[in-house]
């Protein structure tokens, strides 16, 4: 059974038709890699796939069930996460504090509303293992406003993994990042076990192009080619649109 | 830095015990009822306040219609009182029809957030208001509805302004520790995530939508406790208590004070209790008083006086510990070190 499959997946902002008939098999353990031009639809597609968008026509599958319908809410308590392109934190809060509330969001504790969060060691304690996992422990209790651009750009991968999804969705996880702090990132994704399957968004191609073994490369909302490595690299039609030269 | 740190924290529960010291014992250092009375009105728009902050504060909604919520609970209770129901029963149907008042509030004004919540708050609050006025049968209109006499649980009657005024510190510090507790919580923290990032809340499995509504209904409790004290206290009740200067003030009580914090709202509730009832006896332009003291705070504490004064302490504190050793110890480069 697959991972995630998206059928005949179509949406349109008015005149402006921004994801065309997409079709995509992911299979569990994947790391499934989507590149294209800027405005080639890749973050709409992230958006129709949690659910933060609604698709105008298509089905999106999650391990066979049908969650097209489902709210994006309810989507994470299904096993699936994602990061965003834009930084979403919680600025105000320290690091620990932004993983217990990933820890919190599948958790009935949510509604609680009279039990001191801070001192509930089993959030902490899991937020302290998800953080291990990007090698942020050590500032763990730092404010989020202290912390460099490349160290929240792992939160945000903390913050998915804590939830432990069987699908994570990353819309380029590498954005902005210096050549360290790229391998920093780089790190924490190859340590993620196989049990995830990972769809990446990336523009990033040197690192991205070793971390994916299939490639989607979407052009104007439609998918041009689809492949392994080697098969989208050597493709014409990707040199053409995407690689440029 | 952590000296600085666990000095403010000591002198936050410091000042806390004097303030409910203060709180205990006002009836034996206050002379006359007067300033009872001023300490019990206080007390109650104080968690007037802090319900209001619940929404403003905590969850980044601002309603301008709470007052119209204060004065349903106030005109329940009176009406009630009126129907020859009995205090217990008067103030059940009060908290009931606030909360569900709130919730109709609610399922309105949460379609949206921003400017158009405040808008949509704002015309609710004024249609309770219009109904104040018009619905004659019910609230007599422009004449209001007086209520005559207050409850006496266990014996203490509360017509004697002591006793009145230990009640409304009973429920201001129940109100206290339950915004208190409720502020630690995980659905607090919730609350706290979705005022912040209401799309990345959303994405991590939280429903934005009802947490915010539970949010109202808390407020909405704490808001129909503060009516029904008030309207014990005033025994009248009259349209005037919705209108939308009394929305703006227990709003401007809760941005004074600083919201998102505990002790803001209740700062905020004593400086406008205590210039329109006090200092306006002495002077006449007290509105002028009041808009002057609050282009102050926003000027020196745009954040409100609780938040602000804590800054500036800090600020101070920082200064003075720099000027003796400053040889010794630059403390923004300490505070910088990891």
């Amino acid at each position: 059974m697959s991972a995630l499959t998206v059928s005949g997946l179509n949406k349109s902002f008015g005149g402006l038709h921004v994801t065309r008939s997409v079709d995509l098999d992911i299979q569990p353990g994947e790391r499934r890699l989507i590149i294209g031009p800027n405005g080639a639809g890749k973050t709409t597609l992230f958006n129709l796939i949690t659910g933060e968008l609604s698709p105008d026509t298509g089905s999106i599958r999650l391990f066979g069930q049908d969650i097209t319908k489902v709210p994006s809410r309810d989507r994470p308590h299904l096993g699936m996460a994602r990061t965003y392109q834009i930084i979403t934190l919680f600025g105000k809060d320290t690091i620990i504090h932004n993983v217990r509330l990933a820890l919190l969001g599948l958790s009935p504790m949510r509604w609680n509303p009279w039990t001191d969060l801070r001192r509930d060691g089993r959030f902490t304690e899991q937020g302290h293992r998800a953080l291990a996992r990007v090698g942020l422990t050590h500032i763990a209790d730092r404010p989020l406003s202290q912390t460099s651009y490349g160290e929240r750009r792992r939160v945000e991968i903390a913050m998915a993994l804590a939830q432990e999804p069987k699908v994570l969705l990353l819309d380029e996880p590498f954005a902005g990042l210096s050549i360290d702090e790229r391998r920093d990132v780089h790190k924490c994704l190859m340590a993620i076990p196989r049990d995830v399957t990972i769809v990446m968004i990336e523009h990033n191609m040197d690192v991205a192009l070793e971390f994916a073994e299939r490639i989607t490369l979407l052009h104007f909302g439609e998918v041009i080619v689809e492949g392994n490595r080697a098969e989208v690299v050597e493709d014409p039609r990707t040199r053409e649109v995407y690689l440029g030269h | 830095m952590i000296d600085l740190i666990a000095g403010t924290n000591r002198l936050r529960l410091i000042a806390i015990a004097v303030v409910l010291a203060a709180l205990v014992t006002l009836p034996f250092w206050v002379s006359g009822i007067y300033y009872i009375n001023v300490g019990s009105q206080i007390l109650f728009f104080a968690v007037f306040a802090l319900g209001l902050n619940i929404l403003v504060g905590y969850a980044g909604l601002v309603s301008l219609g709470h007052a119209g919520l204060f004065g349903i609970s106030a005109y329940a209770t009176a009406y009630m009182l009126q129907l020859g129901a009995g205090h217990t029963t008067a103030i059940m149907v009060a908290l009931v029809i606030g909360v569900a008042s709130m919730a109709v509030f609610a399922v309105l004004s949460l379609r949206s957030s921003g400017i158009g919540f405040i808008m949509i708050t704002l015309a609710l609050g004024q249609i309770l208001w219009g109904l104040a006025y018009r619905w004659i049968s019910v609230t007599d209109g422009d004449n209001g509805i007086p209520v005559r006499g207050r409850p006496a649980p266990f014996g203490y009657s509360l017509t004697d302004p002591v006793n009145f005024y230990y009640a409304s510190l009973i429920v201001f510090i129940v109100a206290v520790a339950m915004v208190f507790i409720f502020v630690r919580s995980p659905f607090g923290a919730a609350l706290m995530g979705t005022r912040d990032q209401p799309r990345r809340m959303n994405a991590l499995g939280y429903h934005v939508w009802m947490i915010r509504f539970y949010a109202c209904l808390f407020s909405g409790l704490l808001t129909a406790v503060s009516g029904i004290l008030f309207v014990y206290y005033t025994n009248f009740i009259s349209p005037q208590t919705l209108a939308l200067t009394a929305s703006a003030e227990v709003l401007l009580m809760v941005i004074s004070g600083g919201p998102g914090t505990l002790l803001g709202p209740i700062v905020g509730a004593t400086l406008v209790v205590v210039i329109k009832t006090v200092v306006s006896g002495f002077i006449e332009r007290w509105n002028f008083l009041l808009g002057a003291i609050f282009v102050a705070i926003v000027i020196l504490v745009p954040e409100g006086i609780v938040p602000g004064s804590v800054r500036l302490w800090h600020l101070i504190a920082r200064k003075r510990a720099a000027t003796p050793a400053a040889a010794e110890a630059e403390p923004t480069a300490t505070e910088r070190t990891p």
